[in-house]
């Protein structure tokens, strides 16, 4: 069934927001929107899909390589190359996946019939180069969770199992959702993300009635429903390969840097990762603007984005982070 | 119309389009009036109506490797799981308050998606599953409910033990007539679900309509908005069975009856009181233009109903579907702390039982007692070697091959803390703890353990924060609670030593924290007391020591007294006088004890 129009979704700006920033430098480290059960998490990050803009890879590559930049598996293969433009996968990892699915196994059926020793790759290798979206994220079992770290932070999928051992490059943009109620994400996990973001159900009236008659109309005809969106789907598009593009031409002054610096240190953020994920947050947001240069508005708008996880927070803290980063905005940045 | 008509229509109505109403949370003990409702309801015609037990795998659950058939054939073959076999029909989930998270969420995905997701035993598929559930949910008292999420998805919510006395003597009397066959439809009205069905892609709603849903839904407390979609799923289905290619005010009333009534967490304000909130009284500007933007096409039957706007019946409506039982609850005013317990309640106990024992990778082993053989791993092991083994067209299978899962099998702590929040002194004291509280739970949560609070005051002791890894949960039970009064420590006591036993039943390791000075002024009774209070906690104090559980006696006086050392010693308890302790010192402690108890 086609997807839910991404521009069809009511309101979530923050969350929109951030999987655009995601979409245009894809090394800001992912996202983990954490909120209300039925506020459509999941649905815009499905959508996301319809977005983004065809790759190219070698042809018959189980890991969509690069054809600028072949892997291993692809070199030894001597036979003459082509290249293919392929959607940019969005893969889902169900909660049910077991660990032979996820980091690839021997090929049981060649393995059975033939008596080959072949590795039939896993979800991480579907995801190289994409996106990889676990749902209620803070339901996995632990020991995926350790193994996605691993494999997240060093961009490589190591196996060596049942006699294969296989090493792929396994780059991807970790998306997560989940329902904080329902158990919290291990600390170790959250810091891997580079934005994060709380999704809350709308409470105003219009726009709650326009969320439902939106899902109903699209349960009716999905297909008529999406038609309508077709323009506003392809606007999103081009905005989208036009940031990317952009993105390196987009200037970051000295002073950009150090007004971020000021915003970590006043909020008293674990290391530098958070500093340079607002900084590269920012300039993704004011590439997506068509501008060329990273001004104090867009760090401001991206701040709670890229350090509402990262603030050492006490268990019992009442007062949410996003009221002390708002402050640290107003004092460093006088806005 | 009375409940068990609304039954009937809700079946119905589910018949129509099982897939997007999502099904049924049927409360009740189980019994033939819960099986006849059930049956009543499940009662769609043409399709199949599975079953799924509360502790199905993984395997049956998603499908996988059909082992027999593989084993035969030489090849992977592949075995579909119970949601994609459920694929057009009804799935009937009896104990649904038993269901494990492993379980409950591909059953939400499946729901959303209308797809499973196969991804195990070296096979990628996904499948078609759209269906509509029926969960049946035994819990009685403050028990565990059906999990949130779930219950979130399904459009009818029918608590049997809320239902008034005629609605069960009818239910009763229909049990007894019809006994446990299975419903049948008679032909007319196969036929009329059937045409409703396919008009049902034709059935407009207007924005009136929904805006009158949801605002009814805000005036009952409802704040899901699948709640509110489902409501109007159900407006649409309601007209598609009336013949009508266009949503009226009928079928919103009665999508506010069936979906959003039983959801009500509050009673709607009155109107006198809601005319002294002028930001609720105009409607926003959207709304205004709602109206005569759809006037022209609009039948005429809406705009002929009596004067009464229609948001007002429609909030009339939904109040006529909450039931009997829960209206008396709301109306006393317990309601949101109960729910609130109830869905606590819910999670700890469901959080549970996937924790006993997390798979965690494989092993080559030997299976034995306790170890249980991991069969596709095992083939998957075996596999290379066919060739070499030479066998016939069969697999074989050598010890060596034997792989087991592994389990983490560390048990899970739980941090008990028992708090003496009587009287402004204590709750000042409390203010004092709170830094070496938030440590412990921010320690739990990096080490995966549970925390729980039982606070004593006044009358009793309350489980303020049910057992949880959650901190948002934690945090918020916390800021709820509220001191003052007596000193019942007799009864803080004995509710520390339930949920300890209660903890160790799930298998967990519970370690009691109690933050008290030792001073006591109740009985166990309630009488004002304090030589007789004092005995009681004495005895308290004995009994709890006598589970053997790991305490710690936190003495929160600020000159520390032998009273409260000696009631330490009574309970066998670690004995710590708190102002001489920092945070960090606290948390090592805590934990220093649970290694040894674990």
């Amino acid at each position: 069934m086609t997807p839910f129009p991404f521009t069809a979704i009511v309101g979530q700006e923050e969350l929109k927001l951030a999987l655009e920033i995601a979409v245009v430098d894809r090394s800001i480290g992912g996202v983990l929107a954490f909120g209300d059960r039925g506020t459509g998490k999941s649905t815009a990050i499905r959508a996301l899909a319809r977005l983004l803009p065809p790759m190219r890879v070698v042809d018959g590559c189980a890991y969509h390589c690069d054809p600028a930049t072949d892997c291993e598996m692809c070199s030894e293969n001597d036979r003459a190359r082509n290249d293919v433009e392929v959607p940019v996968p969005v893969v889902d990892l169900p909660l049910g996946a077991t660990e032979d699915r996820v980091v690839g196994a021997l090929d049981l059926e060649a393995a059975l019939t033939r008596g080959e020793r072949r590795f039939s790759p896993g979800l991480l290798a579907s995801a190289h180069r994409g996106f990889l979206y676990i749902d209620e994220v803070n339901l996995l079992p632990d020991h995926l969770v350790d193994l996605l770290l691993d494999v997240a932070a060093s961009g490589q999928n190591v196996v060596e199992r049942e006699g294969v051992s296989v090493r792929h490059p396994a780059r991807f943009v970790l998306i997560g959702s989940g329902n904080p109620e329902e158990g919290e994400l291990r600390p170790q996990l959250l810091d891997r993300f580079g934005l994060s973001l709380e999704v809350r159900t709308p409470v105003d009236t219009a726009t709650r009635v326009e969320v439902v008659k939106r899902r109903l109309e699209y349960d009716r005809d999905p297909d008529a429903f999406v038609d309508r969106f077709a323009h506003e789907e392809k606007t999103l598009m081009r905005r989208l390969s036009d940031a990317r593009a952009r993105l390196s031409e987009v200037a970051v002054s000295d002073g950009i840097v150090e007004r971020a610096s000021l915003l970590c240190q006043a909020l008293d953020t674990d290391g530098l990762r958070g500093e340079l994920t607002l900084i590269r947050a920012g300039r993704a947001a004011a590439s997506l603007d068509g501008c060329r240069e990273v001004t104090d508005r867009d760090l401001a708008r991206v701040a709670p984005l890229a350090l509402r996880h990262r603030l050492r927070r006490s268990p019992l803290d009442e007062v949410g982070s996003g009221v002390r980063i708002d402050k640290a905005i107003a004092d460093v940045l006088s806005m | 119309m009375t409940p068990s008509n609304d039954i009937a229509l809700a079946a119905e109505l589910l018949a129509v389009d099982p897939h997007r109403l999502g099904g049924v949370w049927l409360h009740g003990a189980s019994g033939p009036v819960r099986d006849r409702v059930g049956l009543e309801l499940g009662a769609a015609q043409d399709h199949p109506m599975l079953r799924l037990p509360a502790h199905i795998t993984e395997d049956r659950l998603l499908g996988g490797l059909a082992l027999a058939e593989t084993l035969n054939a030489g090849r992977a073959v592949v075995q579909q799981g119970l949601l994609a076999e459920a694929d057009g029909g009804i799935l009937w989930v009896p104990m649904a308050e038993r269901l494990e998270p492993q379980t409950v969420q591909p059953l939400c995905a499946a729901l959303d998606r209308g797809q499973t997701a196969l991804e195990r035993d070296g096979l990628s598929r996904s499948y078609a599953s759209r269906f509509g559930v029926i969960a049946l949910d035994e819990a009685v008292g403050e028990e565990a409910r059906a999990p949130d999420e779930l219950r979130d998805r399904l459009a009818f919510w029918i608590d049997l033990a809320d239902a008034d006395r005629g609605t069960l003597i009818e239910l009763k009397k229909a049990a007894l007539a019809e006994g446990p066959e299975p419903v049948r439809r008679d032909p007319a009205q196969q036929q009329r679900i059937a045409a409703s069905r396919e008009r049902l892609r034709t059935v407009e709603v207007d924005t009136r309509a929904l805006a009158a849903l949801c605002e009814a839904a805000g005036a009952l407390g409802v704040e899901s908005l699948r709640a509110m979609t489902l409501a109007g799923r159900a407006a649409q289905v309601h007209a598609a069975l009336r013949g009508s290619d266009e949503v009226e005010d009928a079928d919103v009333l009665v999508a506010a009856r069936l979906v959003l009534g039983p959801r009500a967490t509050r009673i709607p304000v009155p109107e006198e009181a809601e005319n002294e909130m002028p930001p609720e009284a105009p409607p926003s500007p959207a709304e205004d233009e709602a109206p005569p933007a759809d006037g022209e096409g609009e039948s005429d039957s809406s705009r002929s109903q009596p004067s009464e706007p229609l948001q007002d019946r429609v909030v009339e409506a939904a109040e006529s579907g909450i039931p009997s039982g829960l209206l008396d609850r709301l109306r006393s005013g317990r309601s949101h702390a109960r729910s609130a317990r109830f869905t606590g309640r819910a999670r700890g106990a469901h959080k549970a039982s996937s924790e006993k024992g997390r798979p965690a990778g494989v092993r080559a082993a030997r299976p034995g007692r306790d170890v249980r053989l991991n069969v596709v791993e095992t083939l998957r092991a075996a596999a290379p070697w066919q060739r070499l083994r030479r066998g016939t067209n069969r697999v074989q299978v050598r010890p060596e091959d034997f792989r087991v899962t592994r389990y983490r099998d560390r048990e899970q702590t739980c941090v008990v803390f028992v708090v003496d929040a009587s009287g402004s002194a204590a709750m000042q004291r409390l203010g004092e703890a709170k830094g070496a509280v938030e440590r412990v739970l921010g320690d739990c949560y990096a080490r995966r353990d549970q925390v729980a609070l039982i606070a004593f005051r006044r009358d009793g002791a309350e489980l303020v924060v049910p057992p949880t890894r959650s901190l948002t949960r934690a945090r918020r039970c916390l800021s709820g609670l509220v001191g003052g009064g007596t000193t019942p420590l007799a009864s803080g006591l004995d509710a520390a030593r339930r949920l300890a036993e209660d903890l160790r039943r799930k298998g967990r390791t519970p370690i009691v924290v109690l933050m008290t000075d030792g001073r006591a002024n109740v009985t166990r009774d309630g009488d004002k007391d304090p030589a007789r209070a004092a005995t009681d906690a004495r005895d308290s104090a004995k009994a709890l020591a006598g589970l053997g559980t790991p305490t710690l006696f936190l003495d929160t006086a600020p000159r520390p007294r032998p009273r409260a050392q000696a009631l330490a010693l009574e309970m066998n308890a670690t004995y710590l006088p708190l102002p001489y302790l920092n945070a960090a010192a606290l948390s090592q402690t805590v934990f220093s004890i649970a290694k040894q108890a674990s």
